[in-house]
């Protein structure tokens, strides 16, 4: 049994980290699309057009990736937690059924609009659909941050005879307190990672000097968008993130943070290595009571540390919970920095030229993806022991019928197969920016 | 309630079988109609902007399954583990097919998606007719509502039986046979010269295929589970869903036989709904029958979720059912006549 919980949730972190990797840049991208596109249409400026399009190509790829590896994130609630799904189908099985009904039916069916109809549709009919898009990727968004807010922060549910929980307050599952910053946080994480993307390929241009129209494009609008994105991502949202973990999850606070000690005006740790023997942070530098500032805007808060919480709810893998957020942490700081100076660089029309500037955006773009994926380490790491917090443990959740054989069957097959399309993806992307946007349509 | 969702999965169900129907059914043929680069790239356009929102019905439908039936959406996923997992492969395979053969123009990378492409589509259909084939046989329920059923055992009809036995193995070429056809009439109707007339013929052909096999697999449901009938008996109501499916059956052979492709194809997705209907009425309110004890059977009544959720849900549901098939309407008429390869890709 114990294997199976293992093999369980390794595929299931696998699977879903795979999948993210996808739709954040769906989410942000047709952000961009939507902006180019409206630009296009004000400017009456053609370039734009032909970036919107360059884009959308870019875009299939990276939906029909999404798509494929999107089916089986649904059906894996089923088929290796079955006990999870019988548990809390009642309340979440809303949200999900809604997200296919409202995003991905929106999505699917104008996405094939805005990529084979264009010219049938017209320039303000071509904008329609693109907006159709992005409303319906959002959507998804929303819907599966809403169950995963749930998971996190149960509201709105009462448990019946049987002991499953069913949905008694629709209002208050759609209005749940977590899920509010959460959604903004998220959302805004995807659109980092487009603004990176699209000013990476912007600097590839100027850099290797072909389509440069098209990269001067790509960067003003990537870093412009990029920097207001990079800083809501911090500030609100990801405060507001932090403060409601201290207020629902303290013990997951104070393991995010490697806080082991109950303290008044609690220390930021900055870097250094948790140490789960001797329960301390090793080699830390850190900043005196900035913690309880950040949580509570005062400077001698009191934090709950680890050691006021029974050592079987501390999640079960502290340092890699650690890590992954100051990672992602992290690398926000350093966004803010990247974007900051580009938009500085590029009011004073400096930006074009600097290399040494451009050579870092270019370089920068995978980073995004590693903020985002650890970010939701972190919020799934931390939410351990629980699959649902406080009613469900995680090792409750899993199907009684699938072997651990068979699970890592299936594991080893996800495995291959991911290897198999993030090659091809990687592949076909990297061959698409390489021709360029000026490239006209083929058949 | 639980009725109303019953019917309402059915209905979401039959809506996948019959929209993603004509395109794995485009992929079954897509190596036997076309050979020509230019033929094979008309058969994906003509599917091309409309797979993905059809495969949308599946998500959609296990959605609903989840948010009605949470129990039996636990317990058929999981204890269908391995073929379950194979089908989202397959179905994974078979989408990159589409979506990557057109960007390199290249002979061997074209060939081998279109035979990933083509072979995923015949697995898929024949996975798809097992999958009903064990709902209307049973399965090895415990007394939790739980199962787990290896690929196969013996392949005959026991109690501890696997996915594939001959029943379910008789089931998918049913639906390998019903979805050729139903992929060659929308291809016949889509396109034009060539590709056209290979449609045509292989729809007839594969006619005949249907309708013998469908004689055989009643047959044989008559010895796997002769309480089918009992539905019918105490409501007549259910012999229209029955006048369909054969005046859909008719109507294949008669409309090829006068080469109307609209009609033909509007006949085989008839056939295919009216199938799908009568299975679901025989089954009600039973949805997953147990092959150990009776008792043990999974029905709408004992796998539904709480009742002010599934109210709840109705609300939604209509709009967002509304909504989607308003979105379809469109597609489908946007992008109505015939595939021209001149037209703007993108
Ligand atoms: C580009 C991506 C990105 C960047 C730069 C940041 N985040 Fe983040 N963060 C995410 C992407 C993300 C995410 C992937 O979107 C998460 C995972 C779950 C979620 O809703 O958002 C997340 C979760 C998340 C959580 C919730 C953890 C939990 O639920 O237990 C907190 C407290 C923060 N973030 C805080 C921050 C702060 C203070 C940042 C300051 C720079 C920051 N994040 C930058
Ligand atoms: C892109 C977003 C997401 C990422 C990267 C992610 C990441 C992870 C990771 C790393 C784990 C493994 C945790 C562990 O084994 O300790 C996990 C588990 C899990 N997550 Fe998420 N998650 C995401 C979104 C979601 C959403 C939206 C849901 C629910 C709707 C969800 C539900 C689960 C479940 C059921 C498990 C398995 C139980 C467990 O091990 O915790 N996840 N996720
Ligand atoms: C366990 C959780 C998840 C499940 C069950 C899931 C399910 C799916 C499914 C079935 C699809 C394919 C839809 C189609 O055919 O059009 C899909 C795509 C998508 N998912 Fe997920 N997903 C999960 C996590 C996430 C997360 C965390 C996000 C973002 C916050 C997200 C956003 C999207 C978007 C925007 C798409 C559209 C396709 C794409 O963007 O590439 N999903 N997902």
């Amino acid at each position: 049994m114990e294997d199976a919980l293992i093999i369980d949730r390794l595929q299931f972190a696998f699977t879903i980290m795979f999948h993210y990797l996808f739709p954040q840049l769906t989410m942000g991208l047709s952000l961009i699309i939507v902006v180019l596109k409206i630009i296009a249409l004000k400017t009456g400026n053609d370039l734009y057009n032909q970036s919107a399009r360059f884009w959308a190509k870019i875009f299939a790829v990276n939906f029909a990736m999404g798509v494929v590896t999107g089916i089986p994130m649904e059906f894996q609630f089923g088929t290796n937690w079955a006990k999870f799904s019988v548990f809390a189908g009642g309340v979440i099985g809303q949200t999900l059924a809604m997200e296919g009904l409202f995003a991905f039916f929106l999505e699917s069916s104008f996405l094939g609009l805005f990529l084979f109809g264009e010219k049938r549709l017209g320039q303000i009919g071509h904008l329609i659909s693109a907006i159709l898009v992005f409303t319906g990727s959002w959507l998804s968004g929303f819907f599966i941050i809403v169950t995963n807010a749930w998971m996190q922060h149960p509201v709105g549910f009462t448990t019946d005879a049987s002991g499953v929980v069913q949905l008694a307050s629709f209002w208050e599952l759609l209005t749940n307190p977590w899920a509010g910053w959460q959604y903004a946080h998220n959302m805004l994480g995807s659109v980092v990672t487009a603004s990176f993307v699209v000013s990476a390929v912007g600097a590839f241009y100027l850099l290797s000097k072909k389509g440069e129209d098209y990269g001067r494009i790509f960067l003003k609008v990537g870093v412009m968008v990029g920097l207001v994105a990079s800083i809501l991502v911090a500030f609100p949202t990801g405060d507001k993130q932090g403060q409601n973990v201290a207020k629902y999850q303290p013990v997951t606070l104070a393991a995010m943070e490697g806080l082991f000690e109950t303290k008044d005006g609690a220390e930021l740790v900055l870097i250094g290595q948790p140490d789960m023997a001797k329960l301390k942070i090793d080699n830390p530098i850190h900043i005196p009571h900035l913690l309880s500032f950040l949580t509570y805007y005062r400077w001698k808060a009191e934090v709950k540390g680890l050691d006021a919480f029974p050592r079987e709810d501390w999640p079960d893998n502290i340092p890699l919970l650690y890590y992954s957020y100051h990672i992602m942490v992290g690398l926000g700081t350093i966004f803010i920095a990247i974007m900051a100076v580009a938009v500085f660089l590029l009011w004073r029309k400096q930006l074009f030229s600097a290399n040494w500037l451009l050579w870092i955006i270019m370089l920068s773009f995978p980073f995004p993806y590693l903020a985002n994926t650890t970010g939701w380490m972190t919020a799934e790491l931390g939410r351990q022991p629980w699959l649902v917090y406080g009613l469900l443990r995680t090792a409750d959740g899993i199907s009684p019928t699938v072997s651990a054989g068979n699970a890592l069957f299936t594991l080893l097959g996800f495995m291959g197969m991911y290897t198999l399309l993030g090659l091809l993806f990687l592949f076909l992307v990297f061959r698409e920016i390489n021709h360029g946007p000026s490239r006209t349509v083929s058949t | 309630m639980e009725t109303f969702w019953f019917i309402a999965l059915t209905f979401m169900l039959i809506m996948y079988v019959v929209l993603d129907g004509f395109d794995l059914g485009a992929g079954i043929i897509h190596l036997i109609a076309a050979k020509s680069d230019e033929d094979r790239r008309t058969i994906l356009k003509s599917i091309g902007p409309v797979w993905d929102g059809n495969e949308v019905w599946l998500i959609a439908a296990g959605g609903l399954l989840y948010f009605a039936f949470p129990k039996l959406y636990a317990s058929s996923f999981s204890g269908f583990y391995l073929p379950l997992i194979m089908v989202l492969w397959l179905l994974m395979l078979r989408g990159i097919g589409i979506e990557l053969r057109g960007h390199i123009d290249n002979k061997m990378w074209k060939s081998f998606w279109d035979v990933v492409f083509s072979g995923a589509s015949i697995l898929l259909a024949i996975f798809l007719g097992a999958a009903l084939g064990n709902v209307v046989r049973g399965v090895p329920l415990n007394a939790e509502g739980y199962f787990f059923e290896p690929l196969w055992t013996t392949f005959t009809v026991v109690p501890q039986s696997g996915i594939l036995d001959w029943f379910t193995v008789l089931m998918g070429l049913v639906a390998l046979f019903t979805l050729t056809v139903h992929g060659a009439n929308y291809v016949a109707l889509k396109t034009e010269n060539k590709v056209q007339e290979k449609a045509q013929t292989i729809s007839k052909n594969a006619a005949w295929l249907v309708i013998l096999t469908s004689v055989l697999a009643l047959i044989a449901t008559n010895l796997v589970r002769p309480q089918i009938w009992v539905n019918y008996s105490s409501n007549p109501l259910g012999f229209l869903f029955i006048f369909v499916a054969l005046s859909g059956a008719v109507g294949i052979i008669y409309f090829r036989v006068k080469v109307n492709d609209l009609l033909a194809f509007l006949s085989s997705a008839a056939f295919i709904a009216a199938m799908g209907a009568a299975t679901a009425f025989a089954l009600y309110p039973i949805v997953l029958p147990a092959s150990t004890d009776p008792n043990f059977s999974l029905t709408i009544y004992n796998t539904a979720a709480g009742e002010y959720g599934l109210k709840i849900g109705l609300v939604w549901w209509t709009i967002g059912i509304t909504l989607a098939i308003g979105y379809f309407s469109f597609l489908f008429y946007f992008f109505r006549g015939k595939v021209n390869l001149k037209t703007e890709e993108y």
